[in-house]
């Protein structure tokens, strides 16, 4: 029993997910004592609020990087395909629900990142230059073909979900008051659905398995093309969701506002212990990873640092925290080979 | 012949106007192991490939359990029985022991979802059956690599099969993981399942094998007991070729040592390491993997500098603290893997060859002298018959004989004192095997020191002078080849 304990111990110690909750609680704890405001109520729903969008984009960043890719269009792929269906209903002069915007979005997200696919999968071509050639391309429809511009009105049932709210939280001492958004529902719920699909279904563990190895993959019986195109349709579906939510929530639509979001978005991922190399990884880990991120970004003024060093500090904290990552990789090699030394000591 | 569990009936293969396979009949017993031989590009991997469903023979037929197939596909294959472990064992590392056991029987039932408890049932099984005693929640990738050998004869083994195909199992394992291997090929064979072994190697087709199977050029060359097969026929039916062996026989020995180690000593390694190289002589090392033969090989090139002790050359203290030093004491080095150690694989032959000289070939300007560089480099592939129609073409392109030629010319281009090889012939041929070792026998009579660092002990006996046996990091003996034996030598090793 003693040994079991002992083995649970040592794996739990080898997991990336214990360590990086020890920083978010220690960054937490030092904006606590240095502004004794991070725990109050109002800014807990700032930061949930704040976290639905790189929380969505994360999620199918994730799925890409375990399958041994890496994508980068999908802030590309969000806008165009939010900037279509918004321009599209405004045109119709639509007054109903905002279900259609994400039904339309969805759809178009969907055939983006069947494009996506099919270049991936079918043609096996590297997922970078894929995506940083579709990139382009999404942006060029946008600008080009859709003539993008600033819209600043949104149709009505978009507008109306964005300022919905499930709850008010207001701060005792300034009164300040904060809004949480239905939309949190839409992430809670995305998360929850690709938790499920990776751990319980043949497709989510063919994700895994593809990033450990396509070969063997292939040989095991997975359809390794039909895995990764399905992947890049969700990619494409969970980003364009984010779009719509994105919009709403700003209340106006800035076709370029969503470009550049990849880097920090990635850097969430592979904070949270994802392997860059594919096939490891945890989307709790990924949702702490991505959680630190939102909380340099939108804590500095809190902790009394100038909003103009925050790139700085999130540089920072993304090389430290893939750094140490990174050397508990090494060491683990390390300890391994000394192992296996070990047998000369006895003997001599 | 009518029980056969397998046959394979005239089968041609050829990919765009090359003749991969030719003719090739041969079957298989229930409960026999049977060994598959030949040289590389023989139609060893084609004829696997056409057995397991991956490849369609263009003419001939297999039949399985006396079902004739001219089409077989991979799902009819494994329906069939037929289990196929690859060089790399098709396995994930990111996934722990259980899901790679479970993996492969959940696909082929079509289920969509993951039942955890039912993958453990089924892992649990799986090793139970070789009574492979592993933590199924472990991650593959931390395994040993006879450990992963066994999670993928484990995963084999959960559907009913019936034939086993095992590319180059021994590869990566140690003499000790081989014997255990070994034994739990009997088992299997016990239970009547057959083995189909791919090896080249002629010492553990005698131990394991009952029937054999040559392969050159795509054509059977030689089948029967493996009884009736002695090494001479080997390689001959392997290569086409006859050999002579030609025991290297010193003939001016320097009276004062070249090379001499005193009590060298690396932490984790080896210590207390006293010896001495004269020219003229091949000095081998032979000891099995955890020996510190391996380390020492390192030592000698700078790669672990010694923490105790001191090297001497020529009676002058040297002090090899890095593979820099060690060329600027005109030492070489042939690593035991030269395709990541040892070459520039998608560079070209010719910028292999003079990587290591290349300061002397450059001009003045820092400018690299072509004429120079184009003399040394047709020098050197004539010299060591390195076969390529165009020195400029990418080094990926030879084989594993010629690959090593290229590690050779590179320090042969280098003015070299003293080399060490590291196995200079594993994963290399028969032919380019004896080769190569013509070639290190000729540069040894022509005053180089050779040190060859070898686990292949016919190797070791037909090539060095003497031998030194290391066990568990120390020299326990120090032998003149031409009044010694293997099992003189592997008694020291064990």
């Amino acid at each position: 029993m003693d040994e079991m304990l002992k083995l649970k111990l040592k794996r739990i110690s080898r997991k990336n997910e214990p360590y990086l909750f020890l920083v978010l609680l220690a960054l937490c704890l030092l904006i606590e004592v240095r502004s004794g405001q991070f725990f109050a109520a109002n800014n807990l729903v700032d930061i949930a609020s704040a976290l639905i969008v790189p929380g969505l984009f994360a999620i199918g960043a994730f799925m890409v990087i375990v399958s041994g890719g890496i994508d980068v269009s999908f802030p590309a792929l969000a806008s165009l395909s939010v900037y279509a269906s918004t321009t599209y209903l405004l045109s119709i002069d639509y007054q109903g629900g905002v279900w259609l915007a994400f039904l339309l979005s969805i759809l178009i997200g969907a055939v983006l990142g069947l494009f996506n696919g099919i270049f991936i999968g079918y043609f096996k071509l590297p997922t970078l230059i894929v995506t940083l050639g579709s990139t382009n391309v999404f942006r060029g429809i946008m600008q080009g073909a859709l003539d993008s511009k600033q819209l600043a009105t949104i149709p009505s049932g978009m507008r109306e979900f964005g300022t919905s709210a499930l709850f008010i939280a207001r701060n005792p001492v300034s009164g300040l008051t904060s809004r949480m958004p239905v939309a949190f529902l839409v992430f809670a719920g995305v998360l929850i659905l690709m938790f499920l699909m990776l751990r319980y279904t043949m497709f989510g563990r063919s994700i895994y398995s593809i990033g450990g190895s396509e070969v063997s993959a292939h040989r095991a019986g997975y359809n390794v093309v039909r895995t990764k195109i399905i992947i890049y349709i969700l990619v494409g579906m969970i980003a364009s969701a984010a779009g719509v939510i994105r919009v709403s929530m700003m209340q106006q639509l800035h076709p370029t506002n969503m470009l550049g979001m990849e880097l920090k978005v990635i850097a969430g991922v592979v904070l949270g212990g994802t392997a860059i190399t594919g096939g490891r990884g945890t989307l709790l880990g990924c949702m702490i990873g991505t959680l630190l991120i939102v909380i340099v970004e939108n804590s500095m003024i809190l902790l009394g640092i100038p909003t103009s060093w925050r790139s700085v500090f999130t540089g920072a904290l993304i090389i430290i925290g893939t750094g140490v990552s990174a050397r508990q990789v090494i060491s683990m090699h390390k300890v391994k080979s000394r192992s296996i030394k070990q047998p000369i000591r006895r003997g001599a | 012949m009518a029980d056969s569990l397998l046959k394979v009936v005239d089968v041609y293969k050829s990919f765009v106007g090359v003749k991969a396979l030719q003719d090739v009949t041969f079957s298989i017993q229930p409960g026999e192991i049977h060994c598959l031989a030949g040289e590389n590009g023989s139609g060893k991997s084609t004829l696997i490939k056409i057995i397991s469903g991956v490849y369609t023979p263009d003419a001939g037929s297999i039949e399985i359990n006396g079902r004739q197939y001219n089409k077989l596909t991979p799902i009819e294959a494994i329906n069939n029985g037929i289990q196929v472990i690859y060089q790399d064992f098709s396995i994930f590392p990111n996934l722990t022991v259980m899901e790679n056991l479970a993996v492969n029987s959940e696909l082929s039932e079509h289920r969509k979802l993951v039942n955890w408890k039912r993958m453990r049932t089924i892992a649990e099984d799986a090793v139970s059956k070789i009574d492979f005693d592993v933590d199924l929640d472990e991650l593959v990738g931390s395994l040993s690599v006879a450990q992963k050998q066994m999670v993928a004869i484990s995963r084999a083994l959960i559907f009913n099969t019936k034939l086993i195909i095992m590319d180059e199992p021994t590869t990566a394992l140690t003499k000790r993981e081989v014997s255990n291997l070994f034994k739990i090929i009997l088992k299997l064979k016990e239970r009547g399942i057959s083995i189909l072994f791919v090896s080249h190697k002629l010492n553990e087709m005698y131990e394991i094998s009952e029937n054999f199977t040559i392969l050159r050029n795509g054509k059977v060359v030689a089948t029967g007991s493996t009884k009736e097969l002695d090494a001479e026929k080997f390689s001959f039916h392997m290569t086409g070729r006859k050999f002579t062996k030609r025991h290297y026989r010193v003939e001016r020995l320097s009276s004062e040592p070249m090379f001499e180690a005193k009590q060298a000593g690396v932490q984790n390694g080896f210590e207390d390491v006293t010896f001495s190289l004269h020219k003229g002589e091949i000095l081998g090392v032979t000891g099995l993997l955890d020996s510190g033969r391996t380390e020492l090989a390192l030592s000698l090139f700078g790669m672990r500098p010694i923490d105790s002790g001191q090297f001497y050359m020529y009676g002058k203290p040297v002090t090899l603290s890095s593979p820099k030093a060690a060329i600027h004491n005109k030492i070489g080095f042939v690593p035991e893997d030269r395709l990541s150690e040892g070459l520039f694989l998608p560079q070209s032959i010719a910028d292999n060859v003079v990587i290591s000289e290349i300061d002397r070939l450059t001009k003045k300007a820092g400018l690299v002298d072509k004429e120079k560089r184009a003399e040394e480099i047709e020098k050197w592939v004539r010299e060591l018959a390195i076969a390529t129609p165009d020195p400029n073409n990418l080094c990926q392109t030879l084989s594993g004989g010629n690959q090593q030629r290229v590690v050779l010319a590179k320090w042969l281009a280098c003015n070299l004192e003293m080399l060490v090889l590291n196995g200079p012939t594993v994963g290399v041929d028969i032919g380019s095997k004896h080769d190569i070792h013509g070639i290190l026998q000729d540069l040894a009579k022509s005053g180089l020191g050779v040190i060859i660092i070898s686990d292949d002990l016919p190797e070791v006996l037909e090539n060095c002078s003497r031998v030194l046996v290391m066990k568990a990091g120390r020299i326990v003996a120090d032998l003149e080849t031409d009044k010694t034996d293997e099992s003189v030598i592997l008694s020291y090793m064990m």
